[in-house]
């Protein structure tokens, strides 16, 4: 096989201009595909960091329904005593859950005295919150870096519509889930940065200062957002939870819990599956590149040496090893190509990190592009690459090896 | 035990409707150890009849056995197997690969047909190396000798596996008249050295008159044979 593939790269260097051009084309398919790749998946990573890590978390859990009405806040479809117990036996049971928050939710109205509107709250512990999205005092940007007990978090863009600054003193009036009305007053403790998704857009309060305004006796929780200790195991831990809790069943034999990832909560997610899509596509014309330059390069490698063939042939050589020698031709190219390629993109990509490239996204602006490249990549990369490079010289390899050496040997 | 017997060996091609008999029931024998040469004007049938012998190609009728062997109906890989055993080649244009070396082309037919072992295959390929003079060039590309050397480059690929036979095929066309002695007198010296028998095709005069069988071939018929010594049979 080495003698074989010495030939065979005797052969490459032989037609130098031609191998290089090849090897050229393979090269920026490769440097191509290897910064998209990079670029894309920075940009993923950091907005799904961004959304989970500063208010969605990696999975919430909810009773039973809640999600399908989630715009409407429903307090009646809160967990309750019992139920946040079984939650958290079975977080307990996930090794790979590094934090948990509580939160109410609820929608109420906001006034300072002078006009009133909507408002939609989370009632949190600020310990437990900021370990679960630790992020959150980040979107504080205004104001003190945490959730004090008589204070509201105000969204950015309601302080704006409503006028609010730090320290001015409002009301937040809700309505119970038996429907009394209640209201209480609190001092803007500070200024909240939107962010996309879900939940992106609303105030935080106190879970105590919840319980108070909603005017519960005993604690109800209307989800609990998780984070995992590492993103990597995301399903390991979706899956162990879910396991868990769909064996908890109400009377009627139904699941009382739903489990959702973010990427069911998110709408970031499609385009995290369009980013995902587009890397595909980039990669399918990274193969049609390969596939098509090295089948070139081989069909004219062989009509060049028909005689070549004739006389190894000729002299004994067996079918198989004609077709292995052109089949590590194409191979040799695909490895040069991946190389080279390789060794370009992720110098591009070290580039790139080294320029602090900066992008915005929706409202946040001054994000910095941190693109790298994993072994993972390079190796699915390489592999596709020399795969594909091996399949399209068999077609060539194949009529090389079953040419007629009598034939071969009279061409001209 | 004769080297080639061919017994009424024929060959057609068919061309669209037009049948051309190449050889017509051509019945010969060869001694091992000899040096032969089929001579006659082109379109005779000498090529295809070395094509046949080299198992390049299978005859349409008749029966060839080659070194013990019948070899009128060997199948492709078969075929390869045998000629990498049985037959070495040298061809009218040498056709040495451009990407080896001297010393490679000749290690060729050991090293990816035979799978020869690196000593014995270096002891070889040096023997053979100084046996037609070109040692001293054996670091050097073909582009880089010239035709004499080439074929005597060719010539010594053909004998690197002992093959009991060697067939060529106007060896010395494309040779000058000086060159082309040496390369028939190196062929010979091989031929007494090794006890490899050689059959060429050939229209040169020098290569005729060194040969000790004369075969001639007219339009596809054995009409002569002419020993060294003067015997003729019609």
């Amino acid at each position: 096989m080495f003698n074989l593939l010495r030939i065979a790269i005797r052969n490459l260097i032989r037609y130098k201009r031609r191998t290089l051009l090849t090897a050229s084309l393979i090269t920026i398919g490769v440097v191509f595909v290897l910064v998209f790749m990079a670029i894309s998946g920075s940009f993923k990573n950091m907005m799904v960091s961004q959304i989970t890590d500063s208010f969605l978390g990696h999975i919430q859990i909810h009773k039973k329904g809640y999600v399908s009405s989630i715009d409407t806040l429903p307090l009646t479809m809160n967990m309750e005593t019992q139920a946040i117990k079984k939650v958290k036996k079975a977080i307990s049971n996930v090794p790979e859950i590094e934090a948990y928050s509580m939160r109410i939710k609820f929608g109420g109205m906001f006034s300072n005295f002078v006009e009133t509107t909507n408002v939609r709250l989370n009632g949190v512990y600020p310990k437990e919150e900021i370990k679960t999205v630790p992020l959150f005092p980040e979107r504080i940007i205004k104001g003190k870096k945490n959730i004090v007990k008589g204070e509201i978090l105000v969204p950015e863009l309601l302080a704006k519509g409503m006028k609010v600054k730090i320290d001015d003193i409002i009301v937040v009036i809700a309505t119970n889930k038996d429907g009394s009305v209640n209201g209480k007053q609190f001092k803007v403790g500070g200024i909240l940065e939107s962010a996309t998704g879900p939940g992106g857009r609303d105030g935080y309060i106190h879970i105590d200062d919840a319980l108070e305004v909603l005017r519960m006796n005993e604690i109800q929780i209307s989800e609990i957002a998780l984070r995992i200790n590492d993103f990597a195991n995301l399903d390991v831990a979706y899956n162990k939870l879910r396991n868990i809790l769909s064996k908890e069943l109400n009377e009627e034999s139904k699941p009382i819990f739903e489990v959702h990832t973010w990427e069911k909560l998110s709408p970031f997610y499609n385009i995290a599956r369009m980013i995902d899509a587009m890397t595909f596509s980039i990669r399918l014309m990274l193969i049609a590149i390969v596939l098509i330059s090295i089948m070139n390069v081989m069909i004219m490698a062989v009509y060049e040496r028909i005689r070549e063939i004739g006389t190894i042939a000729a002299i004994g050589t067996l079918p198989g090893k004609i077709l292995t020698m052109f089949v590590l031709e194409g191979f040799s190219l695909g490895i040069l190509g991946a190389l080279i390629g390789n060794v370009i993109g992720v110098s591009v990509v070290y580039i790139l990190n080294i320029s602090n490239i900066t992008f915005d996204f929706g409202r946040q602006t001054g994000l910095v592009l941190s693109p790298t490249v994993n072994f993972t990549d390079i190796l699915v990369i390489s592999t596709t690459v020399i795969i594909v490079s091996i399949l399209a010289s068999l077609q060539p390899a194949f009529k090389a090896s079953r040419m007629e050496p009598i034939k071969a040997l009279r061409h001209v | 035990m004769s080297l080639i017997v061919a017994e009424n060996l024929s060959k057609q091609y068919i061309s669209g409707e037009i049948t051309i008999d190449a050889l017509k029931g051509l019945s010969f024998e060869i001694e091992p150890a000899s040096f032969i040469s089929f001579v006659g004007p082109s379109g005779s049938g000498k090529t295809t009849l070395l094509n046949l012998i080299g198992c390049l190609d299978v005859p349409t009728a008749g029966t060839l056995m080659v070194s013990g062997m019948d070899v009128s109906q060997l199948g492709r890989k078969s075929a390869a197997n045998f000629r990498g055993k049985n037959i070495g080649f040298i061809f009218q244009d040498f056709n040495l690969l451009p990407v080896l070396t001297v010393y490679e082309n000749i290690e060729y037919p050991l090293l990816v047909v035979q799978n020869t072992p690196l000593k014995e295959r270096r002891k070889r390929v040096l023997s053979l190396l100084d046996s037609v003079g070109m040692l001293e060039q054996k670091d050097k590309y073909p582009d880089q000798i010239s035709g004499g050397q080439k074929q005597r480059v060719a010539i010594a690929r053909a004998l690197v596996t002992n093959p009991k036979l060697v067939l060529a095929d106007e060896p010395t066309a494309n040779l000058d008249h000086k060159t082309a002695y040496m390369v028939i007198n190196i062929m010979k010296k091989m031929k007494d050295e090794s006890g490899t028998s050689f059959v060429f095709s050939t229209h040169d005069q020098k290569v005729v008159g060194e040969a000790e069988i004369i075969y001639t071939l007219e339009d596809g018929e054995l009409t002569e044979r002419s020993d060294k010594g003067g015997d003729r049979h019609v």
